[in-house]
């Protein structure tokens, strides 16, 4: 009782990193509380999934297992999530911030009237004090809490960090985006329990009642999580003409492209390649921002990269205050000089 | 056949575009210097739901909002657009509302409008990307959901089933779901078409109660009583049943513990110019060191 628990996507008989990434983070938040580590694998033919996820620190797998369960459909994944937690009362519950996540979680969010919030970049325990009214002296009167979830997320497009704390209600719901947390193997030998349910007696037959007619999910065309290089474009480079110079620059130095919400808003590159709080989270060896301002939307997603080189022609973009180079210059200038002394001095 | 149609529109402050003063001298954000829009994703909603208007004729549009008086201003940009019809919910005690709270009171208002067929919105706004509202108004009338919906590619009136394709991570999904139903719509989804000239000309003095200083309360009485469509229909939550414990703050199951303004943690940084010397000398030092091959 009283678990922290993990909704874990699966695509077809896969579990989503995202899921592996928030057992890492559910275990640490199990682990200062005390509690037990439970997750939720829903789909068809889960044989043996608890073996990809056990090892996370999981104590408890709760597996359904039933046809109409993949491909996820929002009703039946529903049923499971609030009738378990009815019986199980967790107090936290992680899904990830991508399509299923984030059409699951508030649907389950409602149905349980507990709070849920979107897109958090850090999660915490930590205690809470609620102004609840005021005594007759008009000195506020608090009711203080412990171990509540702080749910950490920026707001605002950005410009602020909020911490998000739901006192009275279970469970704490949050999502977190793919990447943003660690996946780390706790102990390949874990050893958990796996409880195999009924799934007719969580989800009425009349909950099946979206049909998915066709389904395409392709690799990504990209490899930007893994990528140990990522040449970066914002709004300052003008134009889709311009933005495509990063492209060069990207294939001479063996890079990824990625770019702020801002280029992916102007049309200048698919929104599959936005990085910050609402793209994808990566962390690596060097980040090139160009004609990247660096709201702090854009900065959340790779404030963790080794070595930042900003390229902007605004010595005071925020960004600058983060790298560790800072190229005064415009992109135009300096995107083809670095393109033209890679290659020279590269062999 | 006709059809019922609500869209579920929000008035943001325009974060896309934050200036220099959009934070205070004491480290708040400054709502007045951002512009307040029409989300973007809704628009996308409205464009779908004019469609489904102009497929089956005699269909109407009503476009339900809830914000101060002020965010009847996305209803007149709507009903420019298309739509026929607009609710404001507005009422103090609905403010400081969580997600999980306004979803409710949309919802309150979408029973008391009742008889719909399809309810669309934008997938989320951008003052708070969430994308929760959708699916919880969803869950709140019972009615099952599409999300991050692009097109919808057929609606059968008579099966009461609707053909969505919607996207899903990495692909594309299509789907079939039934009717009466919450479709929330993507960014990247069709936009909506321009205001219309003539409809300017007809809706620019609809206005909700709230909006209308006492003088042109009077000014307007006589055109509203002419053409009663003038008249934007506001509610308040006695209005629509609302169960007090469940707007506003006190509905709110999530608390803002703390807020916090970024301030980067300046690094000991290099600064270069331009130049060809500085350029080839940053190159060459990356090299050097193996950080880049």
């Amino acid at each position: 009782m009283n678990s922290v628990f993990v909704y874990c996507e699966i695509e077809g008989k896969t579990v989503k990193d995202v899921s592996l990434e928030l057992l890492t983070k559910g275990r640490k938040l199990a682990n200062t509380l005390g509690v037990q580590l439970e997750c939720v694998c829903a789909g068809s033919g889960l044989d043996g999934i608890e073996n990809q996820v056990m090892k996370y620190g999981v104590d408890r797998v709760h597996v359904f297992d039933a046809p109409g369960l993949f491909p996820y459909t929002s009703n039946p994944h529903t049923a499971i999530l609030v009738n378990l937690f009815k019986e199980e009362d967790p107090q936290i519950c992680l899904m990830g911030a991508d399509v299923v996540g984030r059409d699951l979680g508030p649907r389950v969010s409602s149905a349980l009237f507990s709070g849920l919030t979107a897109d958090c970049t850090e999660l915490e325990i930590g205690e809470f004090d609620m102004n609840v009214g005021f005594d007759e002296n008009k000195k506020p009167i608090t009711k203080h809490y412990e171990n509540k979830l702080y749910q950490i997320r920026p707001a605002f497009g950005g410009n602020i960090v909020a911490t998000i704390v739901n006192p009275e209600h279970r469970p704490q719901m949050a999502t977190v985006r793919e990447g943003v947390m660690k996946k780390e193997v706790l102990d390949e030998n874990y050893k958990g329990e796996v409880i195999r349910h009924d799934v007719a007696k969580y989800v009425p037959e009349t909950e099946y009642v979206v049909r998915v007619l066709d389904r395409h999910v392709e690799k990504a065309k990209h490899n930007l999580k893994g990528a140990s290089i990522i040449v970066s474009g914002g709004y300052g480079m003008g134009s889709k003409e311009n933005f495509d110079m990063l492209f060069d620059l990207a294939k001479e130095i063996h890079a990824e492209v990625g770019a702020s919400r801002a280029a992916v808003d102007a049309g200048f590159v698919d929104h599959d390649r936005q990085i910050g709080q609402t793209g994808v989270t990566v962390r690596p060896k060097v980040y090139i921002a160009c004609g990247i301002s660096g709201q702090i939307q854009h900065i959340a997603g790779m404030q963790e990269s080794g070595i930042i080189i900003s390229i902007n022609n605004d010595p005071n973009a925020p960004i600058n205050t983060i790298a560790d180079y800072v190229i005064n210059g415009t992109v135009e200038e300096v995107i083809p000089k670095m393109i033209k002394y890679y290659k020279k001095n590269s062999k | 056949m006709a059809l019922k149609i609500i869209v579920l529109a929000k008035q943001v402050p325009d974060t896309r575009n934050v200036g220099p003063d959009a934070m205070t001298p004491e480290g708040t954000v400054n709502r007045a210097a951002l512009p307040a829009v029409f989300n973007p994703d809704d628009l996308n909603a409205l464009e779908q739901a004019l469609r489904l208007k102009e497929q089956f004729p005699g269909s109407t549009v009503s476009v339900v909002t809830m914000g101060l008086p002020k965010s009847a201003e996305v209803i007149r940009e709507a009903l420019y657009r298309g739509a026929d019809a607009g609710y404001v919910i507005t009422d103090r005690c609905l403010g400081g509302a969580d997600t999980l709270a306004t979803s409710y009171t949309i919802a309150q208002a979408i029973r008391k409008i009742g008889g719909f067929d399809i309810i669309l919105g934008g997938r989320q706004a951008i003052d708070g990307d969430t994308a929760q509202v959708g699916p919880q108004v969803a869950e709140k009338l019972g009615l099952t959901q599409v999300t991050y919906a692009e097109e919808i590619l057929n609606l059968d009136p008579e099966a009461k089933k609707v053909v969505i394709k919607r996207h899903i991570d990495g692909g594309v999904e299509t789907v079939e779901a039934p009717l009466p139903l919450v479709v929330t719509v993507n960014g990247s989804a069709a936009p909506c078409r321009p205001r219309n000239a003539k409809r300017v000309m007809k809706y620019k003095n609809a206005t909700a109660p709230a909006e209308r200083t006492p003088e042109q309360a009077e000014k307007l009485a006589e055109a509203i009583a002419a053409k009663p469509y003038l008249n934007i229909t506001q509610w308040g939550a006695a209005d629509i049943n609302a169960d007090m414990k469940q707007v506003g703050k006190t509905g709110s199951p999530t608390n803002v513990k703390t807020v916090k303004n970024i301030v980067f943690k300046a690094k000991e940084s290099k600064t270069l110019t331009s130049s060809d010397a500085d350029v080839e000398g940053l190159i060459v030092e990356l090299l050097n060191d193996k950080i880049i091959g």
